[in-house]
């Protein structure tokens, strides 16, 4: 059977690959602005300043990611949206609420008295730890098979820790592209202290998940699967000692290469992420529904397809746009 | 208290919460936009001042509306997964198009809007003000038509219990979505000229006798009185619509029990559910046989056709559709009233503002909120006057809910209403801390700069 004639085939797999963009754009950009958020207490009220500066355009957007990929995985597979938003129903309501105390504050800091500035600049902070802590919190839950046992949300409180701190790396290595000086060499200072959280939340979920599954087992350490795939885990092992060493001579003279840690980041993020969707697949709940059974009615993807093959582009465009707009340091604008 | 209640009250909590950010939202960008043309042309500092003024609020406002519709976004997931399993090839192509064709346009130019004035040249930013305006009249747009698909739905047949679209166009522009879509809008624009109106009233009375507030309050009375005769004339039309598909939801509002010829428009009862009969009833006799078949002695179907033979009942409670229906008419009323003698006050002999006496100013400043009071009042007819129906005539409510355990729901429940009221009452606080700011002549933090370089027209006026 000709697999790019059935509909029934290629739709589920175009819409779990559009998923897969929205959620790895959304964590490398809201990620880069959520570590910025929980980096905040390490920072005084100057540099605070400037550290909201360096988002401000951007945030809002960045989240949009966010309600498109579960825009998109409620329209394309709406039983696995209702198990899986079900079974994590409490920490997606400490997400939601962290987003919305974060979001908020970014705006009354900047607008109420001065006196009550100090609250919400706690406020941001407490929201941005609120949302990485559980969204790293779910990721754990998912490769666990989201089922509630001891040992399964003893292993999701260690990833909300290790998300979070990978977060606060992200948010530094973006501080250190759009900063300079005091605040720029501190950024470096947290970027070679969060770099850790990465490491090791990439190295628990990748011993975790083979083990919790044989068949995701199986797909690593098979012959010959497992030597297609030894580059990845080299390369990303290859970019931490690089990333690593070339913190520690940051920053260089003129400023040259700062945006180098941010895009070492992104590619560690993607190779990462890249790795799980391999495990994963074809499974969009872990182990019990697949995409191909979880699947909306061809003709209702198939309109969201055909506006998506337009949109799409327009959306990348003026993303680009916005990032070429707000390019380089900073500013001392006041932002409100 | 059982699951389904709980997650009733949870939507409708954080509905409600949403839509009072929206409500701005949507005519507050055309209104910036207005203030930002009428400067390009004239180059006039009073209509910038205005708009510095407003963005503010706007930005404050869209900051508001978003995190809580990211918040609606989850709950069809954690609360309601029947919906989607059972509506999602209908409601899952218009909620993605909604997503991509506005939510990512407002977005990312609300970037460029808020931050890069002195960026971008000046088209670019006015264009991005525009974008941002036709963005948020999108997202209203498609979230309308999801909706009023939900009270009114067709273009679609039932295959094994789920529904598949067989007809976008008769989807998208199903009965109701015309006149709901035009009724939102418009509350969205009495909502914004109401605030502006109250706000600027506020500062005029404390002394911030600017030219921008002047301008402000100028033009906000007089789009409040253009356009409350529209609202009412829409709001009939929406009606009789209305009558002619949810029939059982136009009898609650009116509170009339039984199908008669000649039926009176009540103007105050206590529906009693348990008799089915109202109390301390005042009507106007055969005003509302008139009203809803244009004939003093049409017929008009009462609540009581709505119970079957073994006594279930098919009509929504009627208490709370029959209240919100008169609290959204008579705010109404009161906006017809205050905003015309307003506008009368203003033009008669030339006054101006100085024409409007102390009381009108003080009545304006309490109608700041009077938008939001109309349309959540709206809302709750509506949308209470729906049930037991979810989509009317395909699925109940009941079969929507998950069953979360319910001291979950009630845990989540409590969180919400306590962050958002005092939110509510931070953003209240803020926009008159703001007002009382501006009218010291104080700068309210503006990364606009007073006399832009972007437009060259400002610095040839001078
Ligand atoms: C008539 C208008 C209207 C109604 C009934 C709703 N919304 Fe809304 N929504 C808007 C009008 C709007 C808006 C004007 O477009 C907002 C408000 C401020 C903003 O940023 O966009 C918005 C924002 C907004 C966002 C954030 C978008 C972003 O990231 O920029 C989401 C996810 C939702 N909404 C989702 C919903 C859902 C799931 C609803 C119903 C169940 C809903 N909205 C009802
Ligand atoms: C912004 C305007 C809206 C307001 C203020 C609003 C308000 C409400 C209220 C008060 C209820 C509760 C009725 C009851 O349980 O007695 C309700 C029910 C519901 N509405 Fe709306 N609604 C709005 C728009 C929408 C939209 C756009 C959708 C769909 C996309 C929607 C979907 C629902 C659902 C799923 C329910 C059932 C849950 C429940 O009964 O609480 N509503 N709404
Ligand atoms: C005074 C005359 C008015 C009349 C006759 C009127 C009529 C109506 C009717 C019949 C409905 C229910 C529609 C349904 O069956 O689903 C409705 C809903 C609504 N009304 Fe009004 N209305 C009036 C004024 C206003 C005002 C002043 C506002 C706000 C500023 C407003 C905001 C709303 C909203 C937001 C809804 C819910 C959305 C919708 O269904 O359109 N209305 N109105």
């Amino acid at each position: 059977m000709n697999t790019f004639g059935d509909p029934t085939i290629w739709l589920p797999f175009v819409f779990a690959a559009l998923m897969g963009v929205s959620i790895l754009i959304y964590v490398v950009l809201d990620g880069f602005d959520l570590g910025v958020g929980v980096l905040f207490p390490f920072a005084d009220e100057a540099e605070k300043d400037k550290m909201i500066a360096s988002i401000g355009p951007f945030w809002d957007a960045n989240e949009t990611w966010l309600v498109l990929a579960v825009g998109l995985l409620l329209v394309a597979f709406p039983s696995a949206h209702g198990a899986i938003l079900t079974a994590l129903y409490l920490p997606v309501a400490i997400m939601l609420i962290g987003l919305i105390l974060r979001g908020v504050a970014f705006e009354f800091r900047a607008k109420a008295p001065a006196p009550h500035k100090q609250l919400w600049n706690n406020l941001f902070f407490t929201g941005s730890l609120m949302t990485s802590l559980s969204q790293g919190f779910m990721l754990g839950m998912y490769v666990m098979g989201l089922t509630w046992t001891w040992s399964h949300v003893g292993f999701a409180l260690l990833t909300a820790v290790f998300l979070t701190v990978g977060y606060s790396f992200i948010g530094a290595t973006w501080v250190i592209h759009k900063t300079a000086g005091v605040l720029q060499t501190k950024a470096v200072d947290w970027a070679k202290g969060g770099i850790w959280g990465l490491v090791l939340g990439i190295g628990a979920i990748s011993m975790a998940t083979p083990f919790v599954s044989s068949r995701i087992f199986d797909k690593w350490f098979n012959w010959p699967e497992a030597l297609y795939l030894a580059p990845l885990p080299i390369a990303s092992a290859l970019l931490i000692v690089w990333l690593w060493s070339m913190l520690r001579k940051m920053p260089f003279a003129e400023d040259r290469y700062s945006w180098l840690p941010f895009f070492a980041a992104t590619l560690l993020w993607v190779m990462a992420f890249g790795g799980m969707a391999y495990s994963f697949y074809p499974y969009v709940v872990p182990e019990q529904i697949t995409i191909y059974e979880a699947a909306s009615a061809p003709e209702s993807l198939f309109i969201i397809l055909i506006g998506t093959c337009i949109v799409l582009p327009t959306i990348l465009g003026y993303t680009i746009l916005a990032y070429t707009i707000f390019r380089g340091k900073a500013t001392e604008l006041r932002y409100d | 208290m059982e699951t389904l209640l709980l997650s009733r009250i949870q939507f409708a909590a954080n509905i409600s919460f949403h839509i009072l950010f929206p409500a701005i939202t949507i005519a507050l960008g055309w209104v910036l936009l207005y203030f930002k043309v009428r400067y390009n042309r004239s180059g006039e500092e009073r209509w910038m001042e205005a708009y510095r003024f407003w963005v503010k609020i706007f930005a404050l406002s869209f900051a508001m509306g978003v995190v809580s519709g990211i918040t609606m976004s989850f709950q069809f997931g954690t609360n309601w997964p029947g919906f989607m399993e059972k509506v999602g090839n209908v409601a899952g192509p218009l909620l993605a198009y909604e997503v991509m064709t506005a939510f990512f346009l407002e977005a990312v130019f609300l970037g460029i809007m808020l931050f890069g004035f002195s960026r971008v040249p000046n088209w670019l930013h006015t264009l991005a003000t525009f974008l941002v305006a036709f963005g948020t009249m999108m997202s209203a747009f498609w979230i309308i038509v999801l909706n009023s698909w939900m009270h009114t739905p067709q273009g679609f047949e039932m295959i094994d219990g789920v529904a598949h679209a067989t007809d976008w166009s008769a989807i998208i522009f199903n009965p109701s979505m015309p006149y709901r879509f035009a009724h939102m809008v418009l509350a969205s624009f009495l909502t914004v000229s109401f605030l502006i109106a109250g706000v600027s009233a506020f500062r005029w009375l404390i002394g911030g006798r600017t030219e921008g507030v002047r301008v402000a309050l100028r033009t906000a009375v007089f789009a409040a009185a253009l356009l409350i005769p529209v609202q009412i004339l829409v709001g009939d039309m929406h009606g009789l619509n209305t009558k002619e598909y949810q029939p059982a939801k136009v009898a609650a509002m009116e509170g009339n029990w039984e199908t008669g010829t000649g039926v009176p428009l009540i103007l105050f009862a206590i529906p009693d559910e348990e008799a089915r009969e109202n109390r301390f009833e005042i009507g106007i006799p055969k005003l509302a046989s008139f009203i809803l078949t244009h004939d003093w002695n049409g017929e008009v179907k009462g609540l009581n056709e709505f119970v079957t033979d073994d006594g279930e009942v098919l009509h929504p409670r009627v208490s709370p559709v029959f209240w919100s229906f008169r609290v959204m008419v008579g705010t109404g009323m009161l906006m017809l009233l205050v905003s015309w003698a307003a506008s009368f006050m203003i033009l008669r002999k030339k006054r101006g503002i100085e024409g409007l006496p102390k009381p009108m100013l003080y009545a304006l400043v309490g109608m700041s909120f009077s938008g939001w009071l109309a349309t959540l009042a709206g809302w709750y007819t509506t949308e209470i006057g729906r049930q037991p129906w979810l989509v009317q005539g395909v699925m109940t409510t009941k079969e929507a809910v998950a069953d979360v355990p319910a001291p979950m729901v009630l845990s989540t429940l409590i969180a919400y209403l306590a962050i958002y009221a005092i939110l509510l009452g931070a953003y209240i606080y803020v926009i008159f801390y703001l007002a009382r700011k501006a009218s010291r002549g104080e700068d309210i933090g503006s990364r606009i700069p007073p006399s832009p370089k972007a437009a060259p027209k400002a610095v040839a006026a001078e």
